[in-house]
């Protein structure tokens, strides 16, 4: 990767055109004819380019990206799998492309929704699929909507405090909060579990549900899951699965048979779409039999986004009925593999077997001594950029204060993952002897550590501003 | 193991990972999972399909709808989009990429961000650009919130009639659970009534207003004297908007409008049968720190290189939890870097192109339908662009069936019994004349 510092707006100039348009009709009016009155002051400042600059420039900026064509990434409850390649190409086909939202007879079209709703019924053990959500937060969002519609059907309407776990995704209470539910925290035990008795007083008549993330954020399969989901249908509650981290149970287990009433699956995570720098996602949520007439919330503008949906079924068509049952089971081999390889160099707070990511809490040595300050979570990860790998996901769970959140998927060969322990191990090695080489990192990047808290002092966030 | 394209493992592999990891079955590393939680059953999914079958069943599919002519409008606009996006915006190292939290090897996915930013920034006349939004309507409904967060004490949100049904429906689902009261400003010869706004304003509570630069008849508002209305009683406004169209209306700044809000599909993105589009979110400088969703700004790196990263990040749900100014975390990104490469193809003049086209191609489609005798005016004389609503005066079903068999899809039926059509610069007049002479 090397560095290139222009912006579109400095290669512009004035009499360049990357468009070509059919001539405006030379005696009839234009938008000149719009009352002046509702007409802007000035053009507005776009850049003016060829085609060629267009292409050179963010063919350009996209050689300063890192994606999962170039190489791994850990990267802890994110689920960065390969995005094959036949998918964009279904995505791309016109006679889909072409198709206005409002359109009403498009058989083609309604059978994939149907085909999905079936394939992720049967994937998860529920009932039918809501696609309007656009990302998993919107997931989250809508699949807390159901859960207050089916209280507020009953009268039941002081259910409005919603239980999460001190481990989950911050999208979470922000979700809840967004959805006007108190948020009430249970705790972790010791082995990294919701605390079963520390849940019990939660329990009350004013509680909508718990959102539960299973495997947790620490990896770790909630076990006690039947007893938490009885606790919590006996207080009148229902049990939402935050499904970002679903990856590691395709194929093996189904949220559905574990209790759970509502979930979301991430498409661009668990099935196969690409995370596009960002999004468009895709957060489908699914429901138990009763919660069906409730599945109408109306929370975006169309029908979700439907090119996402259409590349998640070609690879549900692709994976089929048996390698589906191998998904999670991969994922979760070389999570464990990774663990097992590196826990004599990398604290592991809580020895056990994990599903398809983990959680170390910093170098074990991290070279700390006598005027020298060792090598923190931080200095790791951008260490590890040097080497060709993207970072982990860092300072997450909370529950530790040097967490490294591992996540390999079962895309990822044993060469992959067997280069990337030897560079794990490398780097301990490194801070052991000199965490300077750390601190430093990253060094072979097109930018080095950037000054983030200039940006956030004295904010830069158009062109116009600097 | 029989093998499958996406899975790299062989026996082998499988055989020595396990070892490594001292247990003797994929069944142990389930160990920990309660027996009734495995599920025992089969899929109930199709066998797995070779890739060719997967490309001939969705050309099948995809054989089955209709290929129509697109005269409808309604929140998704037909333009057309340059070979050069689908060839850029398909680039590995854009699509594949993750999200930009590591800026040293992100900074393809942060320039262009932070350019879209900046074209959002100029086609509204707004000071700051989030990352963008999932859709218009969503932009919308988080206008809602933002307002009334910042409001404080204040918790209600007036939104115009005029506004499109599934962006005052979006908006409703938030404001419901969010405990905010939605007021809707009457229509008034198809436009947003300044006297219902004033009325409303005055019954008190009120956070702030949405209203629409171009409306659900397609009609260009005139919003002259709202801003003022609402900042003397301490209430912002949003305006929603069609970006194509800002490259000639005047903007929500002009407006005097503190949050500008809409649906990026308009710029060169496909109809998609509704997505993924691109919601944008921009506001003055004054409310930046409430805005939602990422924001990329400009620094500099250790050896004073210019550099772009996430910032202002306090405000986000990853930070701030149940205390953030929203739940956003995955947007639209791909489809951000879409618009700002259609916006640098297009740049100002063929914006303005793409305007007088449309112009003059929709008041074309209006005089001839006109003309036919089985419409008739309804807000004549109201300006608009390139979409306008007449009365039909033969069923509206009759008219589309004929627009439907003739290979066009038009003549949408509104909530108030009128039709609504779009003509946009893909549409030539051939096609305007065929389409006349279906009916």
């Amino acid at each position: 990767m090397k560095y290139y510092d222009k912006l579109i707006f400095e290669i512009s100039k004035p009499g360049r055109r990357g468009y070509s348009l059919p001539e405006p009709c030379s005696k009839c009016q234009g938008a000149d004819a719009i009352p002046a009155t509702l007409r802007r002051d000035k053009a507005p400042e776009l850049p003016q380019v060829s085609e060629p600059d267009v292409v050179r420039h963010y063919t350009n900026l996209s050689q300063m990206n890192f994606g999962v064509d170039t190489g791994f990434y850990p990267l802890g409850s994110c689920t960065m799998k390969y995005n094959p390649k036949i998918n964009e190409e279904i995505a791309a086909m016109p006679a889909f492309g072409g198709i206005h939202p409002l359109q009403k007879d498009v058989p083609g079209v309604d059978a994939v929704y149907e085909g999905m709703d079936k394939a992720l019924a049967a994937i998860t053990g529920m009932k039918h699929f809501t696609f309007k959500p656009c990302a998993g937060a919107h997931g989250e969002l809508t699949g807390l909507m159901i859960i207050r519609e089916y209280h507020m059907s009953r009268g039941d309407t002081k259910r409005t405090r919603i239980i999460v776990p001190d481990s989950a995704h911050g999208t979470n209470p922000a979700s809840a909060a967004v959805c006007g539910l108190d948020v009430v925290v249970v705790k972790s035990n010791v082995q990294g579990l919701v605390d079963v008795e520390d849940l019990k007083p939660l329990l009350d008549d004013t509680i909508a549900g718990i959102m539960m993330t299973n495997p947790n954020t620490l990896g770790l399969f909630e076990k006690d899951i039947r007893e938490i989901a009885s606790l919590v249908h006996a207080a009148g509650g229902l049990l939402y699965y935050d499904g970002a981290n679903m990856n590691p149970l395709i194929g093996t287990v189904r949220p559905g048979d574990m209790g759970f009433d509502v979930m979301h699956l991430n498409l661009h995570k668990s099935f196969s779409t690409p995370h596009g720098g960002g999004g468009p996602g895709s957060g489908p949520v699914g429901v138990c039999e009763k919660l069906v007439p409730f599945l109408g919330v109306n929370v975006s503008g169309f029908n979700g986004n439907f090119g996402v949906i259409l590349r998640a079924y070609a690879y549900i068509l692709m994976l089929g009925r048996e390698n589906v049952k191998l998904c999670g089971k991969l994922a979760t081999l070389g999570a464990n593999y990774i663990k097992e390889s590196l826990k004599d160099l990398y604290k592991l707070p809580i020895e056990s077997v994990c599903k398809h990511e983990f959680v170390f809490d910093g170098l074990i040595n991290d070279g700390a001594r006598e005027g020298k300050e060792g090598a923190a979570t931080l200095d790791v990860a951008k260490r590890l950029l040097d080497f060709g790998y993207h970072a982990p996901t860092i300072y997450f769970p909370l529950l530790f204060h040097q967490a490294i959140m591992i996540e390999p998927t079962e895309t990822e060969s044993k060469e992959t993952i067997d280069g990337f322990i030897e560079v794990m191990r490398k780097i301990a090695a490194e801070a052991a002897q000199d965490p300077d080489i750390l601190h430093g990192a990253p060094h072979t990047t097109p930018i080095s550590r950037p000054d983030e808290t200039t940006a956030a002092r004295n904010p830069i966030l158009k062109y116009w501003d600097a | 193991m029989a093998g499958f394209q996406y899975f790299p493992h062989t026996d082998e592999d499988i055989r020595a990972m396990l070892d490594r990891i001292g247990v003797k079955s994929f069944d142990d590393l389930y160990a920990d999972v309660p027996a009734d939680c495995l599920y025992q059953g089969e899929y109930d999914l199709p066998d797995a399909m070779t890739e060719q079958q997967v490309r001939d069943y969705f050309e099948g599919l995809a054989s089955k709808n209709p290929r129509l002519k697109v005269f409808a409008g309604a929140g998704a606009y037909d333009h057309y989009t340059p070979a050069v996006i689908p060839y850029i915006t398909q680039r590995s190292e854009f699509i594949t990429a993750y999200t930009p939290y590591q800026c040293e090897i992100s900074q393809g996915t942060l320039r262009y961000i932070f350019e879209y930013q900046s074209m959002i920034c100029t086609l509204t006349g707004m000071d700051v650009s989030n990352a963008s939004m999932y859709d218009g309507p969503t932009a919308a409904a988080e206008s809602m919130r933002m307002m009334v967060a910042q409001a404080k004490k204040k918790n209600t949100v007036l939104v115009s009639n005029t506004l499109l049904p599934q962006v005052r429906g979006v908006i409703a689902t938030y404001a419901k659970y969010a405990g905010i009261t939605i007021k809707e400003i009457e229509a008034e010869n198809g436009q947003t009534s300044k006297a219902s706004l004033e009325a409303l304003i005055s019954e008190g509570d009120v956070a702030g207003a949405i209203v629409p630069s171009i409306n659900r008849f397609g009609i260009i508002e005139n919003l002259d004297g709202m801003a003022d209305a609402l900042h003397a009683d301490k209430a912002l406004m949003t305006v929603y908007c069609d970006p194509s169209a800002l490259a000639v209306l005047k903007t929500p700044a002009e407006w005097g409008a503190d949050i500008a809000v809409g649906d990026g599909q308009p710029l060169g993105i496909p109809l998609c049968y509704g997505g993924p589009y691109v919601g944008f979110m921009a506001c003055t400088k004054e409310y930046m720190r409430k805005l939602p969703g990422r924001i990329v700004g400009e620094t500099r790196d250790k050896e004073g290189r210019r550099a772009f990263v996430l910032t202002l990040q306090a405000r986000e749900q990853h930070i701030r939890r149940e205390k953030a100014t929203s739940n956003i975390c995955s947007n639209e990104s791909l489809m951000a870097l879409w618009v700002t490469v259609y916006l640098s193809l297009m740049g100002p003049e063929g914006m303005k192109q793409v305007n007088d086209l449309c112009y003059q191609r929709a008041h074309y489609l209006y005089a001839r339908l006109l003309e036919t005798g089985k419409f008739q005016e309804v807000f004549s004389g109201a300006p608009f662009l390139k979409e306008f609503v007449l009365k039909p005066l033969v069923p509206v079903a009759e008219l589309q069936k004929r627009l439907a068999d003739a290979g066009f899809f038009g003549a949408l039926e509104t909530d108030d019994g009128y039709v609504s059509f779009c003509v946009t610069e893909k549409r030539s007049y051939e096609d305007i004349d065929e389409l006349v002479k279906a009916l």
